[in-house]
């Protein structure tokens, strides 16, 4: 069938099935949440609340550290109990702000607008005051993307509805159980660019959710839902913008912009209608709590800075022991070493595998078998770059592709020597950016 | 709540797929090849592919063990050199024929390197070299007709003069070819007539199913082919190399393959060409071999016309029959220059 996709790629086994029939469910308030400063692309936001402060929910406590950032809102209300460093879905140790609930959900106050009389400044002042970011992976503040610059005009806004990472189902169960705010944010987003085109990509294994979109935009000549391949890594910016569009984004840090597009989550589209309707800051979102050992897998709809144990003890806990903890999806995410981990707003999944899922494999030498060339979307040659890095080549390195790298690790899935090649390319990466700062 | 859990990096999910499984599976995709010599030769073909199978994974366990590395024979990789040595070899030759051979390619053209993934060039077609060099008698003559009595693949030539009848009864199709390159050894007419009964279909089918004379195993092009198709349907080899060095091979053959000048050859002559010799074992199972092989897209189809352009030159104009692995040996030596030259362009490459 001639659906629309994108050169290479893999199809590793999309393991939805554990939480893909299961409707989101509202989680009960967590006692404690912990939010970073840094949720996002760009500088973190700055506190401006401190210990023992009185903070409602939606209430801001961290503004904005410049324009590529966001601000932070609370998302309980209760008393700020700590500011310090905590455990962060990448992995890492971070700033945070730990907030202690008082068990009652106080919200600040909401307004319900008319959202076709917000002008495009208004518009634009709501969705950045709201603190939206990108909510599919790298957390893009939401308001810069809509703010290119005057030789850049946008006349397509892509809603990424594609979720290819394995096991996620959030975005799917939203598509099916939250289309109308996710056009009539399609609509905004389209608005805030003067954008004569929307178009929601999906991947085609998700059938009921494009044909309840098709449903519901049957009168909307302007906005377009397209059914794309099933096919890993159809959900990256650049790949979904070439099977949307048939345009290839630049590359060498190219930005979608440069063809006119910009593309957002399903589940930012959410966000932009409510922060415009009613000025509600980004303070929950739906993720996917799944895994074999799982004993109930679901989608949740949860607070920001959620810690991961309370979002599986709600899943009735897992049935084996955990060995290994992923924030995102398997591709992609982080494993990270601690259930004390709090999600943000980028947070889709927190994945749990027992030992035998979370198997680990040596490296082998490269076999030079090619597979890793194959599958790379973005047509680089990953086995002689980490070659290269072995040998300290990083000019090698640089001509075989690694800047251009994704990170989507389909190299990783279909080597046969277990190479961890995005680990060397990162090192690559690093190197490089090293040497050109000289 | 306070456990602490390994981190690993991503991908947390991978293919199932390994070294070994690899080895094994292009192992397995080698046995219906073998099969049909057992069919066409007798036992004599099982038996010396397992001293060449044995001889390897010695040698390569020996070595390994001998220079404190870990021992990986069973990662397949001796079994599969082991055999492929084997497979270049006549079914007339004596037993020491594969040993000597595997333990060259083992020793010489793997561990010398460092082992797998560093060698320069196929280890079973350097090893052929050297048999071929030192025991040339052996490994390039002898050859002996199928049980249904078929050697070059022609049987029917009752109407021929003696000297032909001879020589198809003697010369695999590749000799046959060869010789009457030489208008003078069999006259016009009747290099004309063996010219026409090398690329009929009925010699075609011989080739196909693999009743001609030959090394072990090259004879049966039907049985080679499933081996490939199962392993292309594996993603384990991958259609740009022998797609593109069997076309060179048919396009060239049709143009240069006929006595009479250009052009001159039928369409079945190119087919014969494909058919005949280690084309299609050496296309699907030894060019493709990963390690010494360009690993960038355009960098295959290269490395593919290379080895067709170069079997071509050798079987019409060179001083052999066959030139299937001396092409694919003089690629090898190529292939560092070529992922060089072939570096894609990533997607969405600015244009200049
Ligand atoms: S090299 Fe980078 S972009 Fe290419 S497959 Fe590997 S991770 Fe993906
Ligand atoms: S897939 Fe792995 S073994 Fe194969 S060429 Fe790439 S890095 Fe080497």
């Amino acid at each position: 069938m001639g659906l629309k996709t994108f050169p290479g790629g893999i199809h590793p086994h999309h393991s939805k099935k554990y939480s893909e029939n299961a409707s989101i469910e509202e989680m009960t308030l967590p006692k404690k949440v912990v939010i970073p400063l840094s949720q996002h692309i760009g500088a973190p936001a700055k506190p401006i609340v401190k210990v023992g402060d009185e903070v409602l929910v939606g209430q801001k406590i961290a503004e904005a550290g410049g324009f590529v950032s966001i601000s932070m809102h609370s998302s309980i209300s209760g008393k700020v109990s700590k500011i310090g460093k905590f455990h962060h879905p990448a992995g890492t140790m971070a700033d945070a702000i730990e907030i202690t609930g008082d068990g009652e959900d106080n919200w600040i106050e909401l307004v319900d607008d008319s959202v076709e009389d917000l002008s495009i400044e208004e518009l634009k002042k709501r969705i950045s005051e709201a603190g939206v970011c990108g909510m599919g992976g790298a957390g893009f503040p939401t308001h810069v993307k809509l703010s290119p610059p005057a030789e850049n005009p946008i006349d397509t806004v892509i809603l990424n509805g594609v979720e290819c990472e394995p096991y996620l189902t959030a975005d799917y169960r939203i598509m099916l159980e939250n289309a109308e705010e996710i056009i009539a944010g399609l609509k905004l987003l389209m608005s805030a660019v003067n954008a004569s085109k929307g178009i929601i990509g999906v991947e085609a294994n998700k059938p009921k959710a494009i044909n309840h979109l098709k449903e519901l935009t049957k009168n909307e000549p302007n906005i377009k839902v397209v059914g794309l391949k099933v096919k890993y890594p159809q959900g990256a910016e650049k790949q979904l913008i070439y099977a949307a569009t048939k345009c290839k984004v630049p590359n060498k840090g190219g930005l979608p912009m440069a063809v006119g597009v910009v593309v957002q989550n399903v589940a930012t589209a959410i966000a932009v209608y409510e922060a415009a309707r009613y000025k509600k800051p980004l303070v929950e979102r739906v993720i996917t709590i799944s895994g074999k050992i799982v004993k109930d897998p679901k989608n949740i709809k949860a607070r920001v800075g959620t810690f991961y144990q309370d979002l599986l003890e709600y899943c009735g806990g897992t049935s084996s022991e955990i060995a290994k903890v992923i924030s995102g999806g398997p591709m992609m995410g982080f494993a990270v070493p601690t259930l004390e981990t709090p999600m943000t707003k980028t947070s889709s999944g927190v994945l749990l595998f027992d030992s035998k899922e979370a198997h680990k494999d040596d490296e082998n030498t490269c076999l030079r078998c090619g597979r890793c060339v194959d599958v790379c979307p973005m047509n680089l040659v990953p086995s002689l770059i980490v070659n290269d890095v072995k040998y300290d080549d990083f000019d090698g390195a640089l001509k075989y592709g690694a800047l251009d790298c994704v990170k989507c690790g389909s190299c990783a899935y279909v080597c046969p020597s277990h190479i961890k090649l995005i680990q060397w390319i990162d090192i690559a990466k690093i190197k490089i950016a090293e040497k050109n700062r000289k | 709540m306070n456990k602490i859990y390994a981190v690993s990096a991503a991908p947390h999910v991978k293919q199932k797929i390994s070294v070994s499984s690899v080895m094994w599976q292009v192992v397995m995709a080698l046995v219906p090849a073998l099969a049909v010599a057992v069919y066409f030769f007798g036992i004599q073909a099982l038996m010396l592919s397992l001293y060449g199978v044995t001889a390897a994974v010695v040698t390569e366990g020996l070595i390994q063990k001998f220079r404190g590395v870990a021992v990986t024979v069973k990662d397949g990789s001796a079994v599969l050199t082991g055999l492929l040595v084997s497979f270049n070899i006549n079914v007339a030759a004596p037993w020491w024929i594969p040993v000597v051979g595997a333990i060259f390619a083992i020793a010489i053209g793997k561990q010398v390197f460092g082992g797998l993934g560093f060698n320069v060039f196929n280890p079973a077609l350097l090893a052929r070299a050297f048999l071929v060099a030192s025991w040339p008698t052996l490994m390039t003559s002898g050859w002996i007709p199928t049980n249904m009595n078929s050697l070059s693949g022609i049987t029917n030539f009752a109407d021929l003069s003696t000297k032909a009848q001879d020589l198809i009864t003697s010369a695999t199709p590749l000799g046959v070819a060869k010789t009457i390159r030489n208008i003078d050894f069999l006259g016009a007419s009747d290099t004309s007539i063996v010219m026409n009964k090398l690329a009929e279909i009925a010699t075609l089918k011989n080739l196909f199913w693999g009743n001609v004379g030959g090394v072990i195993g090259e004879v049966s092009v039907a049985a080679l082919l499933i081996g490939a198709a199962f392993l292309a349907y594996k993603h384990i080899i991958e259609w740009r190399i022998p797609v593109s060095y069997i076309s060179t091979v048919f396009v060239l053959t049709y143009i240069f393959g006929g006595v009479d000048g250009l052009f001159s050859a039928s369409l079945l002559l190119p087919v014969f060409h494909v058919f005949a010799g280690g084309l299609m074992l050496g296309a699907f199972f030894m060019a493709t071999d990963m390690v010494t092989s360009p690993v960038t897209k355009k960098g295959r189809i290269i490395f593919g016309i290379g080895c067709g352009l170069i079997t071509v030159v050798i079987r019409l104009v060179g001083g052999y029959p066959e030139g299937v692995s001396y092409s694919i040996l003089l690629m090898n030596i190529f292939v560092p220059l070529i992922d060089r030259f072939s570096i894609p362009k990533a997607f969405g490459e600015v244009k200049k």
